[in-house]
């Protein structure tokens, strides 16, 4: 179960998304989450999703390994739906003992689910299409101005980019302890909310301390390799716009736009 | 001067309590003096806790010593500007493969050293190529590190360091976490680049099957030097190895029990292939010294022989590939016809 978690994987294949400038992905995940907020009707949402769907099509990652990633933030998901659907003052709908659903709650709870949803898979293609390294020399070069104001930019680029590479590590050593735990009657599943937190505790500081060791480890591997941040570093893969780059930003501002004077000047 | 060059190398761990007074000292490195010519391959042998690892770190700067100096390529590591052409000019590669891999994508590590380096893009991509194909990892470029075996994930990290263009590179236990396979395909890879591309290595291990090639094998123990010569003249000790809590090669072991039950064989015997010719020699002489009655002590020889021959088997090189050196033996028809003809329908 743990293994399903793709957010932060990239996925090996070659496609135009694959291809694209990192810096282009990173705009247009900003820009597609942006508009996914703007939009209030149904048809913006439509051309949200049938965007990404396009986007998708392009990546070459098939949509199940998408999907599968969805699993971990469906508790999020019902928990954002409950909420809005039983907390939203209005008109009521329906009367379910001392919970009212209203007609507002109902239309705040689907947007609330389809913005997710759509954000959640949005910005796990960035991620399957984009290796972390790639990733990380866009955001750098996107946050650049900022260095000005002596933020490290590199560094939490960096930061940034090694966290991604340790995630399905430490999901594993995750898993390894789980199961050491349970080979020792450690129980993971029954009991209320309080006593499976407690649970947790054993898995919890064994995976802290593997992770700080971990850290240890790869910090020394670093800085043997000669890592001494950003200050006169190369680039093996520096990034230099294409002409398909371009086209890309044509698109993506193109979308923008529309998805902006259809999402909210439209009715419903 | 050599490479790498010691004096008096020694260092504390010391550990703070949390007012930051010191606690307890340990010596984890005592007056070492090491020196490596270019171009060697130096084993370092030592049991857990013997400082071997300590010592490592020193060579790439990542530890300075506390009494004493060490010179990498003519350089003092002690001092802050000479630390990152050390750290270029000896590489190193750790235990734990999946602790060293920084990229996501084989190649994006490799290229990685280089990049902290300041080399130009063109040149990267280059270095990357020629590290992949030295360690034979070319083909696994576009991987993603995290499917890798064991033993390619060691590789990788070998090409990493590499790419770097180091004249010596340092291998911490790079074999400890792997499984036989893996840990051929290391030393395989470390052994080629010493003979190939002329890089001095230095392999800090506890398998002695994999230092029996190295030009030089230091032994250390409780932070010092404690035997230092060939393979053969350290091998040849198998007692004082033993009191130090560390294993020969299993066929030294072997050859080593067979002297003591009497048979005249030299020390220092480190490969099948040479215990095969001293057993030869020794079973010629012994049918002929020993006539009818003698032959058959002589007709337990490849019994023997054939035993070394299986348990080697994880040691790169040495057995043939089919156990033929065993069938070698038993061929030989002088010792013993009658065993001879079905062992060697058994080999």
């Amino acid at each position: 179960m743990l293994r399903d978690i793709t957010l932060g994987q990239y996925y090996q294949t070659d496609s135009l998304l694959h291809r694209l400038d990192s810096r282009v992905k990173l705009t247009a995940t900003l820009l597609f989450i942006i508009s996914l907020f703007l939009v209030n009707n149904l048809w913006g949402y439509l051309m949200a999703a049938v965007f990404l769907a396009v986007c998708i099509r392009l990546s070459h990652v098939p949509f199940r390994y998408m999907v599968r990633g969805m699993r971990a933030i469906l508790f999020l998901l019902l928990f954002a739906l409950v909420f809005n659907l039983f907390l939203t003052p209005g008109t009521p709908v329906l009367r379910l003992w001392k919970l009212t659903v209203t007609k507002e709650g109902i239309r705040m709870a689907a947007q609330i689910a389809v913005r997710l949803i759509l954000l959640i898979i949005g910005s796990s293609l960035m991620t399957l299409t984009t290796t972390p390294n790639h990733l990380t020399d866009g955001l750098e070069s996107l946050m650049k101005p900022l260095k000005k104001m002596r933020v490290p930019v590199h560094e939490v680029a960096m930061m940034m980019s090694i966290a991604l590479r340790f995630i399905p590590i430490l999901m594993e050593e995750t898993d390894k302890i789980m199961k050491a735990q349970i080979a020792r009657g450690a129980d993971f599943e029954s009991g209320n909310l309080l006593q499976r937190a407690k649970a947790m505790v054993p898995l919890l500081v064994p995976l802290f301390i593997a992770a700080f060791r971990r850290a240890n480890d790869l910090a020394l591997a670093m800085e043997a390799r000669c890592y001494r941040g950003g200050e006169g570093r190369t680039k093996m893969k520096p990034l230099i716009y294409q002409r398909r780059d371009y086209a890309a930003y044509a698109v993506l501002l193109l979308y923008f736009a529309a998805v902006i004077v259809i999402g909210r000047i439209l009715p419903i | 001067m050599g490479i790498i060059e010691s004096r008096h190398l020694s260092y504390d761990y010391v550990k703070l309590d949390e007012e930051g007074n010191v606690e307890d000292v340990t010596r984890a490195v005592d007056d070492v003096n090491l020196s490596v010519e270019p171009g060697q391959f130096i084993a370092i042998l030592g049991h857990n806790g013997s400082g071997k690892s300590t010592l490592a770190k020193h060579i790439n700067a990542l530890l300075v010593p506390t009494e004493g100096t060490i010179y990498v390529d003519g350089k003092e590591t002690s001092r802050e500007e000479n630390i990152w052409d050390v750290r270029q000019s000896a590489g190193m590669v750790f235990q734990n493969p999946d602790n060293q891999i920084i990229g996501q994508v084989v190649e994006e590590d490799v290229g990685f050293g280089p990049e902290n380096m300041g080399v130009p893009t063109k040149e990267i991509w280059e270095r990357v190529e020629e590290s992949l194909k030295a360690v034979g990892m070319y083909a696994y470029r576009k991987h993603s590190p995290n499917k890798l075996s064991g033993g390619q994930k060691q590789r990788v990290s070998i090409a990493g360091v590499l790419a770097m263009h180091p004249k010596c590179i340092v291998l911490d236990e790079p074999t400890a976490m792997l499984d036989p396979d893996g840990r051929k395909s290391v030393i395989r890879a470390a052994r080629a680049l010493n003979d190939v591309e002329k890089v001095t290595v230095i392999l800090i291990t506890h398998y002695m099957e994999e230092v029996i090639y190295a030009d030089r094998v230091f032994v250390m123990d409780e932070g010092k030097i404690v035997m230092q010569g060939t393979p053969r003249e350290v091998f040849s000790q198998v007692e004082r190895l033993k009191a130090l809590r560390l294993d020969v090669p299993q066929v030294t072991l072997l050859a080593h029990e067979l002297q003591q039950s009497g048979l005249p064989l030299p020390d220092g015997i480190l490969t099948a292939e040479e215990l095969e010719a001293e057993l030869r020699k020794l079973s010629g002489r012994e049918t002929v010294e020993a006539g009818p009655d003698g032959s058959e002590e002589a007709g337990g020889l490849p019994e023997a022989a054939a035993g070394a021959q299986d348990r080697p088997a994880g040691e790169p090189g040495t057995a043939g590939p089919d156990g033929s050196a065993a069938g070698g033996l038993a061929m030989d028809p002088a010792s013993d016809p009658d065993g001879a003809a079905d062992r060697n329908g058994g080999a």
